[in-house]
């Protein structure tokens, strides 16, 4: 049998390790051009940044090398795409509910840790967004880094790093060794920010990034290892078996545990009110940066409630249904309100997400099969059209150097295909039926109104709200008379029609017929909802304790 | 010892004591007698050997000297067993004292390749510590290249003193273990090349809060024999299940024990660096030269936790409920206190001290635990911390000002040392992540011991405080790192000496170790460590039985 998951953590690793091995060539001959880059995105960049233009003969440094690493880089995250492609196909669609493609070896012996991993129809649909994901924003990338002193290099090979963390978050089936991918993915994202971000700001977005997600990580440690005393395993498989020593805990520990694990993903996700971190982070990261940021690592929080806060503690989930709903609510509306007004497209989409995840997160906790399935599709859903839109984002800040909505205007007029496209990925993103995104979102009012029709409604004002948003976006910078200094703008060139193309054509795809992902979601889901309705008569005798929740 | 007699006036039978000459099992004493016999040869080298073949003689004595005792301890594995009591009582030799005598011996061979490392033929040494600071003689000593070579056998008698503390199998011998390590290591601070005023504060400074301790902890001890009638580690822990001595038969001893706990807790918490004790670690790490404050940092914690281990667990085992309180509340203390007034630091010896006091807060939680896994958990985290923290000082002494090349402690000169010197920066960025306890460092695998250990002690409170404190302290690396890469350098920045082999060595080492021991922990954990099965009181796996009745 083909250890299909340890091939897919361990090739874009090596791809990492070997960018990284790659030989410091210093050419003069590049020097001059990648100095005029450097001017002129010095320049653009709007002045008072901190990025000082340096000497000319350094910046070439490195450039030779550069360009090895991102056709490495491509190379490397199209082999991992091709290989999980080809692990899908493999995939046991009739037992999508079950874990497949395991594989158990020790780790650690004397903690119980083992390196375990497997994939359901979840997990598989979530690896299978990062790998998309990745090439395209390796594409994306291209010219991105060129100015800095390592032509970027260094951005690609934790590109990589991060992608072999993505993959091994999603596909770990040991406690532990999910943690150690949660926590650790933070380094390579810190450095993708503060060193390869945007403007004055990001060292420090990159530091409250970290303490933000440091501090949840160390509240989900406390729970993993509440989680291996009482349980005496790792492995989830055992954990959630019944029986185990885990599902006879009080429910007063079974809340705490659950609490610890939930503030983690909550931060993660981000939920309001701990959502803070994510505009500033998005807004001083490179286009690139913020897909994989919004698009995967937020992804890892709803994941992880579903995957684990659902499952490990089924007792205490009906008593943070509402409490999680009641601040899904919240999200919604304040992700939304927030995000009309933003003066700035990276944080209008980053707010714009908050929403998003909001839907998310109401989705998993209100506990039917549809809104379930429509959260768990949403995150992919989400993956490709807010990674879409980061993505043109990002071919405008190319194009203007600012990210500031009043920087544009008329765009249409001159690069009517840019335009298209940003149109399109905007439609999808305020729930267009036709486009993937409305697909979800309905099925999570459906589930959610079934559950109780008052968050059900208040959501919908959510999708109110995002066709303001975007419209009103749209018509700022696409529309009106077009000034002086875009009146050259080029149109999207080959390589960035090559990046959106995909994600357009799987957008339209998964709208029209999003069958195949819900034929392998459904199954896996329907075991999170049979906790649910294990719990259900729970409820209502929790209904007393879940009023104040609800008025968040 | 003869001044406990029971009512009927026979004199009390003391274990250990007798007419006979005590049977030495010179196999089982042969680290320690290595690193003795060493020092005291390498005294009369220093007094008869000609100045010019001193250096490279008196390092290869020390070098080799740990070296054998490493290769020594390592041998005695199998010998001990479950754990012997040599020397008439006074030493116990187990597992647990062999593995924490091993690392002491690793990290000190580690330390003196920075000790011995020099740069322009100058090492961190001043070159003539009794003249006066910035007086003629001075230079004149500094131009003739005068350099004390003392600090070799100085080094191998702390060493000694280390190597006997978490050995020590009665409260007089860990006192004399404790003078032993402590009085060289006094010396050792006062000897910095640069900044000499300030290295001789933190000698002064450090020996009388030292000497203050260790005439706590001798007061200690004697409220304890009082109590217990015995130095006798395995004495005191039969009178304190007994309720005290024969005299203390009415039950009225206990206040004797209460404060003699508490003292001798003081002496040793000084030792680690627990706040309230902590206030000479920051003054102490920063003036003292950079190679000893690795020594300290690394060996000197190892030797205390060592020996407060035992000593709460063997002697003061049965006294949980007496001392559990007190710790909790020093553990609180220390994790808090240091990881707030580490954020406002701006000196990178300073605040690696800081950081220090809050890796012992983690390691009390550890003690309090007062289980096997506890035991285990602790013995990980000191190991672990040993090699990351020399490394860690190790790329201290290379970061130097422009002018006059001195250490540049200064964390807002380390501007642009991302730029300049790409591997390095990279291997404390390591460090600091370790220090962090992010996954994949041997930090976490030894956060993650303690912890749970902890945690299935029922401390799960403190585990909280412990996670919320290193939040804190995750500021304060992190904040090292934005400095290094992500900040440019105001005018020239640091210069970096370039590292020889002796250092880039350690570093080496150093990276080595963090990586290895938190990615593949598992050779050290299963074959090291004592088995951690669930509430087993740690003292089953700590000798203590009289052997010779």
């Amino acid at each position: 049998m083909i250890p299909w998951l340890t091939l897919a953590i361990a090739l874009p690793a090596i791809g990492a390790i070997l960018i990284w091995a790659l030989p410091r060539v210093r050419t003069a001959a590049e020097t001059e051009s990648a100095s005029a880059r450097a001017g002129a995105s010095a320049e653009a960049g709007g002045g008072g940044t901190a990025v000082k233009t340096r000497p000319a003969a350094k910046t070439g440094a490195g450039t030779a090398s550069a360009e090895n690493a991102k056709r490495i880089a491509l190379i490397v995250s199209l082999a991992t795409l091709a290989l999980v492609v080809a692990m899908a196909l493999n995939f046991d669609t009739a037992t999508a509910g079950d874990l497949q493609f395991e594989e158990v070896y020790p780790w650690i012996p004397y903690f119980g840790v083992h390196f375990a991993v497997g994939v359901d129809g979840i997990a598989l649909t979530m690896v299978l967004m990062s790998v998309v994901l990745v090439p395209l924003v390796i594409l994306a990338a291209w010219n991105e880094h060129s100015d800095k002193e390592d032509g970027g290099r260094g951005y690609f090979a934790l590109i990589l790093a991060l992608e072999a963390m993505m993959v091994g978050v999603f596909v770990a089936t040991d406690v532990f060794l999910f943690y150690v991918f949660f926590e650790v993915m933070l380094i390579p994202v810190y450095f993708m920010i503060g060193r390869y971000g945007r403007g004055a700001e990001r060292a420090k977005a990159a530091m409250k990034f970290l303490l933000y997600s440091l501090a949840g990580g160390l509240i989900l440690l406390v729970a993993v290892i509440g989680v291996y005393v009482i349980g005496g395993t790792f492995l989830w498989s055992e954990l959630t078996a019944s029986g185990s020593a885990l599902a006879a805990v009080d429910p007063a520990t079974a809340r705490w545990l659950f609490l610890g694990f939930f503030i983690a993903f909550a931060i993660k996700a981000p939920m309001w009110p701990v959502h803070t971190w994510l505009p500033t982070a998005a807004g001083s990261s490179s286009p690139g940066t913020a897909v994989l940021l919004v698009g995967v690592l937020d992804k890892v929080g709803t994941y992880g409630m579903l995957r684990f806060c659902l499952e490990l503690f089924p007792s205490a989930v009906s008593w943070f249904v509402w409490p999680v709903v009641g601040l899904s609510v919240v999200s919604i509306i304040y992700g939304a309100i927030v995000a009309i007004g933003q003066t700035d497209m990276m944080r209008l989409v980053a707010y714009t997400s908050i929403s998003h995840f909001g839907f998310i997160t109401l989705g998993i906790f209100v506990l039917t099969p549809q809104a379930q399935a429509g959260a768990a599709l949403y995150m992919v859903n989400h993956g490709f059209a807010t990674g879409a839109l980061f993505l043109i984002v990002g071919f405008l800040i190319a194009r203007r150097g600012s990210s500031r909505i009043e920087d544009f205007g008329g765009v249409q007029k001159v690069a009517p295909k840019l335009a298209g496209v940003f149109l399109v990925t905007g439609l999808a993103g305020l729930g267009l039926p036709g486009l993937a995104p409305f697909v979800s979102e309905f099925l999570v009012f459906v589930g959610a109104y079934a559950f109780n029709p008052v968050p059900a409604i208040i959501a919908v004002v959510g999708v109110v709200l995002a066709a303001l948003y975007i419209l009103w976006m749209y018509q700022r910078t696409m529309t009106g008379p077009t000034p002086e200094k875009l009146s050259k703008l080029p149109d999207l060139s080959a390589r960035e029609t090559w990046v959106v193309a995909p994600l357009l054509a799987l957008i339209i795809a998964l709208g029209v017929y999003p069958q195949p992902l819900l034929n392998v979601i459904n199954p896996a889901v329907e075991r999170t909802v049979e906790i649910g309705a294990d719990t259900a008569s729970d409820t209502t005798n929790a209904e007393g304790d879940t009023e104040e929740g609800d008025e968040e | 010892m003869n001044a406990l007699y029971v009512a009927d006036g026979a004199p009390p039978s003391l274990p250990g004591i007798t007419d006979a000459p005590p049977t030495l099992d010179w196999w089982l004493l042969a680290p320690i007698l290595v690193v003795f016999g060493a020092g005291v040869l390498a005294v009369l080298f220093e007094a008869f050997m000609p100045k010019k073949v001193l250096r490279p003689v008196q390092i290869t004595v020390a070098a080799v000297a740990l070296l054998v005792t490493f290769v020594l301890i390592v041998l005695q594995v199998e010998a001990v067993g479950d754990g012997v009591i040599v020397a008439g009582g006074v030493l116990a030799m187990d597992r647990v004292v062999l593995f924490l005598q091993g690392t002491i011996a690793v990290l000190a061979l580690i330390s003196l390749m920075l000790i011995a490392e020099r740069r322009d033929g100058r090492d961190a040494f001043s070159a003539q510590a009794a003249t006066v600071p910035g007086s003629e003689e001075e230079r004149r000593h500094i131009l003739a290249g005068s350099q004390h070579t003392e600090v070799y056998p100085l080094v191998l008698f702390a060493v000694l003193g280390m190597l006997l503390f978490p050995a020590a199998n009665d409260f007089l011998t860990m006192f004399i273990a404790l003078e032993v390590m402590s009085l060289p290591l006094y010396l050792l601070c006062g000897l910095a090349r640069r900044r000499r005023l300030f290295s001789q504060e933190a000698a002064v400074k450090y020996f009388l809060l030292g000497a203050f301790s260790s005439a706590f902890f001798l007061f200690g001890i004697a409220l304890v024999y009082g109590y217990a009638g015995s130095v006798n580690f395995t004495a005191i822990r039969q009178a304190v299940d007994a309720g005290g001595a024969e005299i203390f038969a009415d039950g009225n001893g206990e206040p004797l024990l209460i404060m003699g706990i508490g003292l001798v807790a003081i002496g040793l918490l000084f030792k680690v660096g627990a706040v309230p004790f902590h206030n000479w670690k920051p003054d102490v790490y920063q003036g003292a030269p950079t190679p000893i404050t690795a020594l300290m940092a690394s060996c000197t914690l190892v030797a205390a936790f060592g020996a407060l281990l035992r000593v709460f667990f063997v002697p003061f085992g049965g006294s949980v409920a007496i001392w559990e309180p007190m710790l909790w509340t020093v553990a609180i203390l220390t994790m808090v206190a240091a990881a707030v007034i580490a954020v406002t630091q701006r000196d990178i010896k300073r605040l690696l001290a800081y950081s220090s006091v809050v890796h012992a807060g983690f390691i009390l939680t550890a003690v309090i635990a007062s289980s096997t896994e506890g035991l285990a958990g602790a013995m990980f985290y000191l190991a672990a911390y040993g090699f990351t923290t020399l490394g860690a000082f190790a790329i201290v002494t290379l970061v130097r000002t422009r002018d006059g090349g001195q250490e540049l402690g200064d964390l807002e000169g380390w501007a642009g040392l991302g730029r300049r010197a790409p591997g390095l920066a990279l291997a404390l960025s390591l460090f600091l992540l370790a220090f962090a306890g992010i996954p994949l460092t041997s930090g976490f695998i030894g956060k993650f011991a303690v912890f749970e250990a902890a945690i299935a002690a029922g401390a799960t409170p403190l585990v909280v405080v412990g996670v919320i404190s290193s939040a804190v302290t995750a500021y304060f690396y992190v904040r090292i790192i934005v400095v290094m890469f992500f900040r440019e350098s105001e005018g020239e920045g640091p210069t970096v000496a370039r590292a020889g082999a002796l250092t880039g060595g350690v570093i080496t080492v150093g990276v080595a170790a963090t990586l290895a021991l938190g990615i593949f922990p598992g050779p050290v954990l299963d074959n090291l460590l004592p088995d951690s099965e669930a509430g087993q009181e740690p003292a089953a796996v700590m000798v203590h039985q009289v052997t010779e009745e």
